[in-house]
């Protein structure tokens, strides 16, 4: 198996500036890796950081300390100290991200939410468009929704347009921040089989999943965060 | 976590990796007083880059420098021409920054009034800068204004009317049509949604967000409103007393500011 994610004594520290400059140390010496066909889920109470871990290997918080490497080819790149012009390289081909919550965009239709990342590939609009509706009647989308912008859609909804939109790609490296959260038994199901389908097909996986009988179907290890507890 | 604008396709290794432009220690003074200080960075081809910070801050004073309409006290922009060779805006002649300003530069005033002709048709305002570039052809010249009026979502019937007949959001949408309408690599934009109603924001908003991403359009965009620079930056620089405090991935800078002045911005933000 070849690695595609490596984690080497990251750490993190919030400072509360706003309040008297308080730090919030989160992290220290996270080592993790993750190779293609793995899916690793984090584990531990709430607050432990593992929502923390996720976002800075997508680069939107900060590391402090440490490496956050991905293989990119031949090449090996460090997150934690990538310029932002390569983070965002890194968003565009290598690493998808779904998260709980979709901060949707006014008026984009929620077909064209899901086949954005396939457009700014290159991808032809009618293609990309067939494989997000694919993934959308797959996910249990009514159809009637597809065409408006999910900013009123039930949570749920909200979350299957999140997914589709994570899952359309073929990015090497899925991170998953409970994608399932706020679905029902059936559609939970279907993330998994999702799931399956691209740790099979040799993606590098790492997610948080609350729900444990996801966890004990789609994680091929697990990893306990509280390990990385600062003393 | 949101939807993140993706990053512009490229990086790879050819031209592209090549600013398009460069900014060196860009100083502003107005007497003994400081308009911006020592600014640095680099934009690349496709990229939106957000100046945010509060009024008076010193972010229409650097776009003003970058854009060459302001000769900076010190400091120097560097941006790579269309033949690929970098220049120094303020040492080009000023029929030359002119030029580049009608062709390869799109700037989009808070205000349409200043980037507007009011008393020139809707057709007019955009035939013009194709005129400028040469465009003769009444007929070309007409069916392009047609076709960006439609892009901006402004009825074609509206093309012989006057700006000062349209809405705040319709002349918004105006000047981005006369802006965009040369195809510039580059554009400008000073508060470009404030001052209209929100659901009218949302959607020039939308539209500016749809465009730059089709047309591999750079931009530098200053706004006082986060909310902005989320929906359509790549990357942010925070102003503060003239200075750049903090720069960074748009989405990092907002969801985990380091310096006191941004965790205060961010924090200062009501969330509907």
């Amino acid at each position: 198996m070849t690695m595609r994610l490596c984690l080497s004594g990251v750490g993190k520290t919030f400072t509360m500036h706003l309040r008297d400059g308080i730090e919030l140390p989160v992290l220290r010496n996270v080592e993790l890796a993750v190779s293609e066909g793995e899916c690793v889920v984090l584990t531990g109470p709430s607050g432990a950081g593992k929502s923390t871990i996720l976002r800075m290997i997508y680069g939107n918080y900060l590391a402090d300390e440490g490496q956050i490497l991905v293989v990119d080819g031949e090449k090996i790149v460090d997150v934690a100290a990538a310029p932002p012009r390569r983070v965002l390289d890194l968003r565009h081909r290598m690493i998808a991200y779904v998260s709980q919550f979709l901060r949707a965009v006014p008026r984009v239709a929620a077909i064209d939410v899901v086949a954005e990342p396939l457009r700014l590939r290159g991808i032809l609009p009618e293609i990309a468009r067939n494989r997000a509706a694919a993934l959308l009647e797959r996910l249990n989308l009514p159809e009637r929704l597809w065409s408006l912008p999910p900013a009123t859609f039930s949570g749920g909804e909200q979350q299957r347009v999140n997914i589709a939109r994570g899952f359309v790609t073929d990015h090497p490296i899925l991170i998953l921040d409970e994608p399932t959260a706020s679905l029902d038994a059936t559609n939970r199901d279907i993330i998994a089989e999702l799931i399956e389908e691209r740790r099979e097909s040799g993606a590098a996986m790492l997610g948080i999943f609350h729900d444990a009988a996801l966890r004990r179907r789609v994680a091929t290890r697990a990893v306990d965060v509280g390990a990385f507890a600062p003393a | 976590m949101q939807a993140p604008i993706q990053s512009p396709t490229q990086a790879t290794e050819n031209d592209d990796d090549l600013p398009l432009l460069r900014a060196s220690g860009v100083t502003q003074f107005y007497g003994n007083r400081v308009g911006c200080r020592d600014v640095s960075f680099e934009l690349w081809p496709g990229e939106v880059l957000a100046i945010v910070g509060e009024s008076g801050s010193g972010k229409s004073t650097l776009l003003n420098c970058l854009s060459g309409r302001l000769i900076p006290t010190a400091g120097v922009v560097e941006y790579r021409m269309r033949d690929g060779h970098a220049r120094n805006v303020f040492s080009l002649s000023e029929a030359e920054r002119r030029f580049l300003a009608r062709t390869d530069w799109g700037f989009v005033h808070q205000d349409a009034r200043d980037g507007l002709r009011m008393t020139v048709s809707a057709g007019g305002n955009v035939g013009e800068r194709l005129m400028a570039v040469g465009a003769r052809n009444y007929g070309d010249i007409r069916g392009q204004a047609r076709d960006w009026l439609g892009r901006v979502e402004i009825d074609s019937d509206r093309i012989d009317d006057r700006p000062d007949t349209f809405s705040g959001g319709m002349r918004q949408r105006l000047q981005i049509a006369r802006n965009l309408v040369t195809g510039p690599r580059l554009v400008f934009m000073d508060e470009p949604t404030s001052g209209l109603d929100v659901s009218v924001q949302a959607r020039l908003l939308d539209l500016l967000r749809g465009l730059v991403a089709d047309l591999g359009l750079a931009a530098i965009l200053v706004t006082h409103d986060l909310a902005v620079a989320r929906m359509i930056s790549h990357r942010l620089m925070v102003m503060r007393a003239g200075e750049v405090i903090e720069s960074g991935l748009t989405d990092q800078v907002l969801d985990d500011p380091q310096s006191p002045y941004a965790q205060l911005l961010v924090a200062s933000v009501l969330q509907p």
